[in-house]
């Protein structure tokens, strides 16, 4: 298991960067990991700690097993804090993060830790909800699949590992682009043999 | 190069004494065609003639948006001041051709904010009666909270109370209503955007509030004017178009060089846009910054400075201008 912040190269403004959690000021705070992201969550609270800060009684943490199978859900519910809530993948935790998002108020410091998949939805829903992109802190930790939208069929392939792959939903094979749209959550897929149909390039693992 | 938003002249089509220091002024096109449109939370350059010094200051649209048949704004009469507010409390009568210029907006409304909450301090209510005309024509969820010295100097406060029933919410010092802005900030719902126009010292105490109640900067949102303060005269060279120029007591930096024919940019002339941003090529001496702009590591180099608010004491001080 890979308990260190992961480290990306530089790349276009839209890819999107992360940090490390940092307890903040704030009325009410909640936390939505997945997978590894759990480790970043610990930390948090050894930071808090450190600092005199006792996030735990206005703390709501939504944690998911991640896509690989990843699960540190003991851990954290030894942290103690006021709601815990474990669910077997981020679909099933989905309803609960918007009624979190939409009950709060302004004030509530959110933290979004783990897969990107998981912070690049999180953060679009606190974005639906109405926090600006800068009130909320993520720290990327686990596996780098990417969430990937087809630009061809706009259909949305979970888990891509590779560069090409293959769209789950029209079959094309397409190139990976570094460019993130915020509001779906999804980086950008371009088929890559459209001027010489069949000539694709080996795939190639990338984002593990 | 032009300075500033474009100008044109305006006719003062009506001055209404709101009370003994707050006076509104209406201006309309001289060819009676509309105004150029504008978004609440603009504002406009108003040029006074001051006995031969001109004056340049920026006062919020109170109007409705959607009345381009002219523009309104409110002066509230500073008799410390360095006169300008003083020459429209005394010097301007319906009928007088006047010059403005277009509108310019530093401080405008969040479309993706799901609710508004207005806070305005005094005379710093300007803007948002321009700004709740806009919301509530487009149906947005808004609340106004407006602190003014008593009710006699207060008086937008009962028109506005008239019109939009109880989402205006007023304070008066000599009634002793006070807004409790912890428990005002602590429960707004996800999504609200703050505004806050006034004095100093409250914009400063909502902002420290917001930040300690965890509000993310960007839902924070302020305007305040500076007015250019007065001081000691003083001289400054302009190394590009190797002038001289004499500063007075009660003219700002930026007037000075515009008297002396130089052309600098400007938008706000109230130190909070950044427009007027000038480098500094030497000083002996120390600037006095009095603007909002700069970081407080600009300001200690003393390598820029704000010449529509800030001012100089020393030997020497040489503008790249
Ligand atoms: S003109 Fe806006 S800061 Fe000087």
């Amino acid at each position: 298991m890979k308990m260190t912040t992961t480290k990306f190269e530089p790349s276009i403004t839209t890819r999107p960067v992360y940090g490390i959690l940092e307890p903040q000021q704030g009325s009410a705070h909640l936390m939505i990991a997945d997978g590894e992201g759990a480790g970043a969550i610990l930390d948090l609270f050894a930071r808090a700690g450190q600092q005199g800060i006792d996030l735990r009684p206005s703390t709501h943490l939504i944690y998911v097993t991640a896509a690989n199978g990843t699960d540190l859900s003991d851990e954290l519910s030894r942290l103690g804090v006021a709601k815990f809530y474990h669910g077997p993948t981020l679909a099933a935790a989905m309803s609960r993060i918007t009624k979190a998002l939409t009950d709060a108020s302004m004030g509530l410091q959110i933290y979004l830790a783990g897969t990107e998949s998981l912070i690049g939805v999180a953060q679009s829903e606190a974005m639906k909800a109405g926090f600006p992109h800068d009130g909320m802190q993520t720290e990327h930790r686990g596996s780098l699949a990417r969430r990937v939208q087809c630009v061809h069929c706009k259909g949305i392939t979970e888990n891509v590992k590779t560069d090409p792959y293959v769209c789950s939903h029209c079959g094309l094979s397409l190139y990976v682009r570094d460019h993130y749209s915020r509001r779906i959550a999804a980086f950008q897929g371009v088929n890559i043999d459209a001027e010489d149909p069949g000539q694709v390039p080996d795939m190639v693992e990338k984002f593990t | 190069m032009s300075a500033g938003a474009t100008r044109f002249p305006a006719i003062v089509a009506e001055v209404t004494e709101i009370n003994n220091l707050i006076k509104t002024f209406r201006f309309v096109r001289e060819d009676g065609a509309e105004v150029p449109p504008f978004s609440g939370g603009s504002h406009i350059v108003v040029e006074m003639d001051d006995d031969g010094t001109r004056r340049l200051n920026p006062y919020s649209l109170m109007s409705d948006p959607a009345d381009t048949g002219g523009y309104s704004i409110s002066v509230r009469r500073e008799d410390g001041g360095r006169g300008g507010s003083r020459f429209m409390h005394t010097r301007v009568k319906p009928g007088m051709t006047m010059t403005i210029s277009y509108p310019v907006n530093l401080f405008p409304i969040d479309g993706r904010a799901k609710k508004h909450l207005l806070l305005a301090g005094g005379i710093g209510i300007t803007p948002f009666m321009a700004h709740m005309a806009q919301l509530s024509e487009r149906n947005q969820i808004f609340e106004l909270h407006y602190g003014a010295a008593s009710r006699a100097v207060g008086q937008f406060g009962d028109r506005l109370r008239k019109h939009y029933g109880d989402r205006i919410h007023l304070y008066y010092d000599d009634e002793g209503t006070m807004m409790d802005l912890p428990s005002l900030l602590r429960g707004q719902p996800a999504g609200t955007h703050l505004y806050v126009c006034g004095p100093k010292g409250m914009i400063n105490a909502v902002m420290k509030i917001a930040r300690e109640a965890g509000w993310p900067r960007g839902a924070l949102h302020s305007e305040e004017f500076l007015a250019p303060p007065v001081g000691l005269p003083f001289e400054v060279e302009l190394a590009n178009s190797g002038k001289t120029v004499q500063v007075g007591a009660a003219q700002s930096l930026l007037e000075a060089i515009e008297a002396a024919g130089v052309n600098a940019p400007y938008l706000c002339r109230g130190g909070a846009c950044g427009q007027c941003e000038c480098e500094v090529a030497a000083v002996d001496g120390e600037i006095e910054h009095n603007d909002h702009w700069l970081t407080p590591e600009e300001k200690a180099s003393n390598s820029k400075i704000m010449p529509c608010v800030s001012r100089f004491k020393g030997q020497r001080l040489v503008l790249n201008l």
